[in-house]
């Protein structure tokens, strides 16, 4: 790469020129920035003013460029400069809005923005563009893992986008459970019968797509690579392996049925009469449907009454079921009921419920239903015993507060969906439970083989921002694997699932990231022979991008990588970094800033905002003229994963009086786009105490805050509070000593 | 000619003599200000009100409201059927729609009207008085006539039951209808608009069976509105009306409370806001003297500009 | 136990649903609830019922048929339609618990104290006599339905909101003599005589 040539534009425009002196900004921009061109305009954004950028590029063979005018996420199609590395020095969003216009301020307004000046010189120089990864992968085929609805559409959805498909199914037949059921729950208007399920169909689209290849009885016995370049090793049942290159893959191994047999207290396992769900299906399948022609299981006698428990093992309080509800159960159990009374409406159907759930148009369905006369209790089964050849159902009136007992002569439980996920990577081998799970991925991932889960066992996915986005980059789940679901539901996930598949593999063919930082270009650089092996980043990356080498040296999968930099925040020795964003283009803008001094009366509090919610949250506070304290100076981080400790004691040894680190929700229910960063941020920082102690500072000044995108009257009055905690403490003892 | 002509079905409240015979009065010297022409609908009967309901089967009911359709009908032909009390309307709307719906019920209905010599051909829209004043006339019609305006009085609008529900007027919540702080305010009165009983049960004609509960119902709707300051509150319905004016007193006496708040209608808000007197207003004709309202009445009209 | 009562009873075996479906007026809807509740927390008197609509609902559908004809609960209904408006499932609520006190009334199972129930007969048969009401005679009848010495009590006791009314002139003594009439009084009685005989006569074919 040629010389670095660096340039300054201080912009006078929206205001800015009234209320800060831009001609002090200049000087800045040249004398401590040491920016060899710096120019004012008084509109920069528009024609003229980018002609003048684009002219220094061109004629001047500028490199990087710092423009000192909106915030970075403003007017981004007017400065946008791909062949050159920039900085964004954010004085409207980030000065101007967000101070007040009044006497009192003018100073230490201008302060703010002469310091954002001397940030983005200070940041632009140690800025690379980047030259985008060598390591491009262009396999575009898609991999469908399982044969079900789920899989079936996200097969036929993919192929029909003109992309070649290979289906794994571990059966000897395609369709999934979907291929038991009699009739499905209806999906169109008018939402009132039980309709075909459209199984056959759909299976005989897949088998005659010309861009779709099934495997039958197969299973994946390894999976390697990254996007772009997946060695899927497939096991038939026969025992012999075929190697199949892909570029995504779509996981959709669907659920397995609660067992029944869990159940004793109502009849599962113990009395004929008494089936589950699936069971009915399989009664009905086997008898050619017409609910009224069914016989009961005990005696082969006339069914004359069919009672339906609801949550049979589910949203269970005791820990002794599942905790959760299935959500498709209550429109199933509906359905199910309308086999028997559209057949005869003289077979009294009950449904027993605690609420009833009714998904999608199920309010149609449910209404439906209860025209046609299917009645519905709500009341709490206890227990189900057998009375002649018929059952009796002891239950709890949750209306009228009383027991109660109820006849009938098929009892139908609704039990739950268990996800199909596979082994839970974040147990020991010995805590998977009674029966060990058996891999559905076989990752040769360093993390582990399988999906990473979030709760309940089903696989994790961003059900806030990215649903079908799971911690494996280009592997996405659809279906009940990831959250329990009906068919409907499933397809609309499959397809859902199947786009995210084909953006993988066109981003990995280019060497982009995939979302949030699509486009990306950059990626880790690491310096091997600074690394210590001590597999920070190789445990830590949320998505097992890093493996490492026999010598436990890690090995970067760039495709694999989303860039939120946690590996360059774990890195101890700091030997990790992007080409455009690094430990020293952050290091260098905590250093660049005009410390004053212990009297001055002018604190420095440096907040590090998350780019995906806190920043933006913290423009459009600006926005909405929320003002918020002139002593802070606030950087963007791709995530709070990506802060290295190294920010907060440069920061702390240079005299800034606090630290605010402003991330994404973590936890259970999580909002960090990079799903671990804000986590992990959390538990180094936990450790930050004794750090501060032993340079003799109080705790409170380095302090942690979720912050969302909607919390644009939230966030002044957290720095406002912060501020004042840190008046209150007093100023750093520090200062001078940089 | 008149203006406008209607068919009108005054119940039995609204006649002489009877409970709301001043709500009859008003509605007359109102619409006679607005030109409006009431025709009695000839030898009207009772609509059976909603409290029938254990004496009269569903089919009497109905017949008894589908010879007053029939005699409109036959007598007043074109004419829309028009109701000033809220059950009469109710009882009315509600027959008509099953009349209008139910092929069986019809049929049934005229074999039985067949007897009193009639026949129901559904050709009668069934309306309230407030539906013709907002809808055939409008506020700012109805506002022109205005040569006293009730400056000086705060009214709590309140809108009962059965003029509100289920049918109610068009374009208004059930939770929060606004018509009548609209009149008020047309009539240039002030509307207690903050009013949080203005829809609230007086026990309707349970106020005769089951006294106790009807009577904590009304204390409620009266507390309320001197809660908002009001100095009298203002009706649709002659129930309502009856019911809120007339247990006042039993009121006091069982909570030692000192209500004395005054009911009317809108019907003599505008008679009185429209240069009427007293009497004709039918200001006369209560036992909690409306006396703000009574002032202006008494007041001589001032000169025609 | 009424004749009536007896005679469907055995005709429905229990199934206590369909019976108010095919005997209520408006008995169709009980299966449409959804027992969300709102029609119970919107009645006024809602706290004086025994079983609220929501709960009555439930009850009919388990087959308590006595103990819901022989509740005191739906003669608590004032015609307010708030319960109506409010309902997400649309049921014509109050219409239903009409329905339902009519048919308790009807086989006799209705609670023998009930002065919902005395007003109401009392309402039919007085605006039925000469076809409008007569306001006087309703009001009196219902002081004296306990007896004479009951009946002048609550008179006494009401004294003075008789004399406002008088006083006002919206109460006519004289009414109690002769008061408001239609003139095709026999019209009107052919008619509901007439009324009755379909009635009969319907019930018997369908059921």
């Amino acid at each position: 790469m040629s010389e670095m040539k660096t340039a300054a534009y201080i912009c006078q425009g929206c205001g800015i020129s009234d209320r800060l002196n831009t001609k002090q900004m200049v000087q800045i921009a040249q004398k401590e920035g040491k920016m060899q061109i710096v120019r004012e305009h008084a509109f920069l954004c528009n024609a003229e003013g980018v002609q003048m950028i684009r002219d220094d590029i061109e004629k001047e063979a500028v490199t990087h460029i710092m423009i000192a005018a909106c915030s970075r996420r403003a007017k981004t199609e007017a400065f946008n400069f791909p062949t050159v590395s920039m900085a964004r020095a954010n004085i409207r969003e980030g000065v101007l809005w967000s101070q007040p216009e009044i006497e009192a301020a003018v100073e230490v307004t201008q302060d703010m923005a002469d310091d954002y000046v001397r940030m983005g010189c200070a940041e632009v120089k140690k800025m690379k563009l980047p030259e985008g990864t060598p390591n491009k992968a262009q396999n575009k085929r898609i991999l469908v893992v399982g044969g079900g609805v789920s899989g079936l559409t996200a097969a036929l959805e993919s192929a029909e986008a003109g992309y070649e498909v290979l289906v794994v199914e571990k059966q000897g037949e395609l369709g999934g459970w979907a291929r038991q059921l009699w009739k499905r729950v209806p999906s169109k208007s008018p939402y009132t019968d039980p309709v075909d399920t459209g199984i056959s169909e759909l299976i005989a689209k897949v088998t005659q797509h010309s861009r779709i290849k099934v495997y039958l009885n197969s299973t994946i016995a390894q999976t390697d690579g990254a996007p772009g370049r997946f060695q899927v090793q497939i096991a038939t049942e026969s025992g012999a392996t075929t190697t199949e290159e892909v570029g995504a893959i779509v996981q959709a191994s669907g659920f397995t049925s609660y067992d029944i047999n869990k159940l004793p207290e109502l009849g599962g396992g113990k009395i004929q009469n008494v089936v589950d769900q699936a069971g009915l299906e399989r009664m009905l399948v086997a008898a050619g449907g017409q609910g009224g022609a069914l016989r009961r299981p005990s005696d082969g006698g006339e069914i004359k009454s069919v009672a339906f428990i609801q949550c049979a093992g589910q949203r269970d309080e005791s820990g002794k079921h599942l905790p959760y509800c299935s959500g498709h159960c209550c429109n199933t159990s509906i359905k199910q009921a309308m086999y028997f009374k559209d057949a005869n409406p003289g077979i009294d159907t009950v449904v027993m419920y605690t609420d009833l759930r009714t998904p999608g148009m199920g309010e149609d369905f449910y209404r439906s239903a209860q025209n046609k006369g299917v009645t519905f209790t709500k009341g709490k089964a206890s227990e189900v015993v057998t009375s002649g050849n018929s059952c009796d159902i002891k239950f709890k009136d949750l209306i009228l507060n009383e027991d109660s007992s109820i006849q009938a002569d098929l009892v139908v439980l609704a039990t739950g969906q268990i996800p199909n996920s596979g082994v839970n990577i974040e147990l020991a081998e010995a805590a998977q439970g009674e029966t060990k799970p058996i891999s559905i991925l076989n990752l040769t991932y360093r993390q582990g083989k399988d999906l990473p889960q979030l709760k309940h066992g089903l696989t994790d996915s961003h059900f806030i921002c990215f649903p079908y986005e799971t911690r494996r980059t280009g592997i996405y789940a659809a279906g009940p694997v990831r959250r329990p679901m009906d068919i409907a539901q499933a397809m609309e996930d499959a397809t859902g699932a199947a786009m995210k598949a084909i953006q993988a593999v066109e981003n990995a063919s280019l060497g982009r990231a995939a979302h949030p930082r699509s486009g990306d270009l950059s990626f880790p650089i690491v310096r091997l022979e600074g690394c210590t092996q001590c597999k920070r980043c190789t445990v830590e990356c949320p998505f097992g991008a890093i493996d490492e080498d026999e010598k436990r040296y890690p090995v970067f999968n760039e495709s694999r990588c989303r860039r939120c930099g946690t590996c360059m925040g774990a890195c101890p020795v700091r030997v990790i970094s992007f080409e455009n964003y690094s430990p020293d283009s952050v290091g260098s803008q905590i250093k660049a800033v005009d410390m004053p001094d212990e009297f001055s009366e002018k604190p420095r509090i440096l907040v590090l905002a998350c780019e995906n919610d806190a920043y933006p949250a913290i423009d459009m506070a600006g926005m909405q003229r929320n003002v918020y304290s002139a002593f802070v100076r606030i950087i963007p981080v791709r995530c709070l994963g990506s802060v290295n400790t190294v920010w907060i004691t440069d920061a702390l040894n240079g005299g800034w009086d606090g630290v605010m680190m402003m991330g994404c929700k973590h936890g259970e229910d999580y909002q960090c786009h990079f799903v671990k960063g804000s986590e992990l941020a959390n538990y180094r920082m936990s450790k930050i105490d004794d750090t501060l102690k032993q340079l003799g500072l109080e705790t409170e000044r380095v302090a942690s805050f979720e912050v969302a995108i909607t919390d644009i009257a939230r966030v002044p009055q957290l720095i406002n509070d912060y501020v004042a905690k840190i008046q209150e403490i007093g100023m750093s003892p520090m200062k001078g000593f940089a | 000619m008149a203006k406008k002509e209607y068919a009108f079905y005054p119940g039995c409240s609204s006649q002489l003599k009877a409970s709301a015979a001043n709500y009859l009065v008003s509605t007359s010297s109102m619409c006679k200000t607005l030109d409006i022409k009431l025709t009695p609908i000839p030898d009207w009967n009772c609509c059976g009100a909603s409290i029938s309901y254990a004496g009269g089967s569903e089919l009497s009911r109905l017949v008894l409201n589908a010879r007053n359709f029939a005699l409109s009908e036959t007598h007043l032909p074109g004419q829309d059927m028009v109701a000033t009390c809220a059950a009469c309307w109710l009882g009315a709307r509600e027959s008509k729609e099953k009349l209008d719906t139910n092929a069986q019920l019809r049929a049934d209905a005229n074999e039985a009207l067949k007897e009193a010599g009639l026949q129901y051909q559904g050709k009668t829209p069934v309306r309230h008085m407030v539906e013709v004043l907002i809808e055939d006339f409008g506020y700012a019609e109805l506002g022109k006539p205005v040569v006293k305006p009730l400056e000086g009085i705060k009214f709590a609008g309140y809108v009962g039951c059965q003029t509100n529900r289920p049918f109610g007027i068009a374009g208004e919540s059930f939770e929060n209808p606004l018509y009548l702080d609209k009149l008020v305010e047309t009539v240039g009165g002030e509307a207690a608009t903050q009013y949080e009983q203005k829809v609230t049960c007086c026990g309707g004609a349970l106020a005769f069976s089951e006294t106790e509960k009807s009577q904590k119902q009304i204390k409620d709707i009266v507390e309320s509105a001197y809660d908002q300051k009001a100095d009298m509150i203002v009706t649709p319905c002659p129930l309502c009306q009856a019911n809120v004016e007339v247990y006042q007193s039993e009121i006091n006496k069982k909570y030692g409370t000192k209500l004395a708040m005054p009911v009317t209608y809108y019907s003599q808000l505008m008679t009185v806001a429209y240069g009427g007197s007293t009497k004709e207003a039918g200001l006369d004709g209560h036992i909690i003297q409306p006396t703000k309202l009574q002032e202006i009445a008494d007041k001589p009209a001032p000169a025609k500009k | 136990m009424s004749e009536l009562n007896t005679s469907t009873t055995e005709k429905y075996h229990n199934n206590f649903l369909r019976e108010v479906e095919e005997n209520v007026e408006e008995g169709e809807w009980v299966k449409m609830c959804m027992q969300c509740g709102v029609c119970s927390g919107s009645c006024p008197l809602g706290a004086h019922w025994a079983h609220p609509p929501q709960e009555l609902f439930m009850m009919i559908r388990a087959g308590k048929r006595e103990a819901v004809l022989s509740s005191d609960s739906m003669w608590m209904c004032t015609s307010c339609y708030n319960c109506v408006v409010r309902c997400p499932r649309k049921l014509p609520i109050t219409g239903i618990m009409h329905g339902l006190a009519s048919y308790a009334n009807k086989l006799g199972m209705a609670p023998k104290i009930q002065p919902t129930r005395d007003f109401s007969l009392q309402f039919w048969k007085n605006c039925t006599r000469t076809g409008r009401v007569n306001e006087l005679r309703l009001t009196l009848g219902l002081y004296f339905n306990d007896g004479l010495m009951a009946g002048i009590k609550k008179g006494w006791a009401m004294r003075n909101i008789g004399l406002g009314l008088l006083k006002a002139g919206r109460l006519n003594p004289f009414e109690l003599f002769k008061g408001h009439s239609c003139k095709d009084q026999q019209g009107i009685q052919a008619m509901l005589k007439k009324a009755a005989e379909i009635e009969a006569r319907r019930k018997h074919s369908t059921h």
